[in-house]
């Protein structure tokens, strides 16, 4: 199925979904030498976030966090393309700055998404494809 | 959001891919806070400066830019005084990566001046901030100065987002750039005589109590000095997130007719309460100059210093076109064995985290003192300051 949503930056991308209901600190919750959620409290403890289409409410944290992601995208260690309810400016900073597509204003249903789910982002055409939809 | 052609020929990536990526920033801000559109801006001051903030991640962002900034952009203070680091105890790795990051601003085109208190080195004519004028700069105690003191008109900027008004010449129309962001949020009526670092503690507490709001201050009989506004603005930024305040009669008044959401009343007992939770005893260091020591600060702490020597380690900081301006005050102030640095403070270097106690006169060092450096702070006025240096008190 095809959902509308917002760009904030720019691109289309591919791959499987990782989907958290949690916010994401890109400082302190992700480690930007593995790509791993570090945080025991967080609900992606012990996932890798690379190359995954990254599903989430959005961020929160120290701005420092626009840099991690950065630094994990020169790494190859970033999501391939982000999908929040509510963008706000560290994600989308660091998605900018890193050439990640990220799109916002999806309904929150989109976090019920089961990981591994193909899901299809393009931000310059405002709209997310999800290949199988919850039941 | 509404962009004009030029906007957008350069959103679309027109004239390359920084600063396509720039004006996307700007554009995603605008549309996360409801801009209706860009305006330019008279001066940038650029945070995720100190390599003690930005680590790894963030120079290797700065190094990777290419272009140069369309209008006067300066940074927020460093991790070191760039030129006597290794006075300060900072470690040799440090300070080369500090130096990387220095240049990777200096190849934008950025003039490197680290200081938080950009409006007391360029003043007439080289006037980085005038009343009315647009800006997006950085660091919390020169946005609460230049919106309140200045009535200069700045949200609180991220590193890429200044980075990104400062390459484009523009910034987003949102928050404390409208009128409607600016009106008061609370009163403050306070019933004490005030001098000194009691704004600073006063800043400290208001901070706590109004967060993210605009106080409307109504002092007794006072008529703060610029140094003094500097001190309750920069503790305020600091204890909460405040951006915009007034104060009666002191700074420009707010564009509209208001009515305070809350009243706060304070007086000295309030006040004097926070000296006693943060006592001056077992201090190992002594620090002044947060937000850097203007001229006049300088001549102050040299008359308390003049002929005299220090028992315990004293740092003056200031920004270095400061001190340049004043070398003999800087002379008899290091005479007396302290040390004035310059693109730098105690909060922000790691140099500070050697100490277990510090000891200042500053609202703001207080409230970030122990978080960002892991140093117990004591709070006294800039005479008790340079006593506990002296070795005249504990």
């Amino acid at each position: 199925m095809e959902i509308k949503c917002h760009r904030i930056a720019s691109g289309s991308a591919r791959g499987q979904s990782l989907v958290t209901r949690d916010a994401i600190s890109f400082l302190g919750n992700v480690d930007a030498n593995t790509g791993m959620v570090v945080d025991p409290a967080h609900e992606l403890f012990g996932q890798c976030i690379a190359g995954k289409v990254l599903i989430f409410p959005g961020g929160k944290g120290s701005t420092v966090g626009s840099y991690v992601i950065y630094q994990l995208k020169k790494r190859g260690l970033a999501p391939i393309a982000m999908i929040n309810i509510r963008s706000e400016p560290i994600v989308a900073v660091g998605a900018i700055i890193s050439g990640i597509p990220l799109v916002d204003r999806v309904e929150e249903e989109i976090l019920q998404v089961k990981n591994g789910t193909l899901v299809e982002v393009d931000a310059d055409l405002g709209l997310v494809r999800i290949s199988e939809w919850i039941d | 959001m509404y962009l004009s052609r030029e906007e957008e020929s350069i959103y679309q990536g027109e004239r390359g891919e920084t600063l396509r990526r720039m004006m996307e920033i700007l554009v995603a801000l605008g549309d996360i806070y409801g801009a209706e559109k860009l305006v330019p801006v008279r001066s940038v001051q650029i945070a995720g400066v100190s390599y003690k903030n930005i680590g790894e991640a963030g120079l290797e962002w700065i190094s990777d830019l290419q272009g140069q900034v369309v209008v006067p952009s300066i940074l927020n203070p460093a991790g070191m005084d760039l030129c006597r680091w290794k006075e300060m105890g900072v470690e040799e790795e440090f300070a080369l990566k500090q130096q990387q990051t220095i240049e990777a601003y200096r190849r934008l085109g950025v003039t490197i001046d680290c200081t938080c208190t950009p409006y007391q080195i360029y003043q007439g004519p080289t006037s980085l901030a005038g009343r009315g004028d647009h800006l997006a700069w950085s660091e919390s105690s020169a946005v609460s100065y230049a919106n309140s003191v200045i009535g200069a008109r700045t949200n609180r900027e991220g590193g890429p987002s200044a980075l990104a008004a400062a390459l484009v010449g523009k910034t987003a129309l949102y928050g404390y750039h409208l009128d409607e962001n600016r009106l008061p949020s609370h009163l403050v009526e306070v019933e004490a005589d005030l001098r000194g670092s009691d704004y600073g503690a006063l800043g400290f507490l208001v901070g706590r109590s109004v967060k993210d709001g605009v106080p409307f201050f109504r002092l007794k009989n006072q008529q703060p000095s610029g140094d003094e506004l500097k001190a309750l603005g920069a503790a305020m930024a600091a204890s909460g997130s405040v951006a915009l305040y007034y104060v009666e009669n002191a700074t420009p008044e707010p564009p509209a007719a208001w009515q305070p959401k809350e009243t706060i009343r304070l007086g000295r007992k309030e006040i004097d309460e926070v000296y006693a939770k943060y006592p001056v005893a077992g201090a190992d260091a002594v620090a002044l100059g947060c937000p850097h020591c203007s001229g006049q600060e300088l001549e102050k702490i040299a008359g308390l210093l003049q002929g005299k020597k220090v028992q315990k380690e004293l740092w003056i900081c200031t920004a270095r076109k400061i001190a340049e301006a004043h070398p003999h005050l800087v002379a008899t102030i290091e005479e007396s064995g302290a040390r004035v640095f310059c693109d730098t403070c105690m909060v922000v270097s790691p140099a500070t985290e050697r100490f277990s106690r510090m000891m200042t006169s500053s609202g703001k060092a207080l409230a970030y003192l122990p978080g960002l450096a892991g140093v117990q702070a004591g709070l006294g006025s800039l005479e008790e300051c340079i006593d506990v240096a002296l070795g005249r008190r504990q």
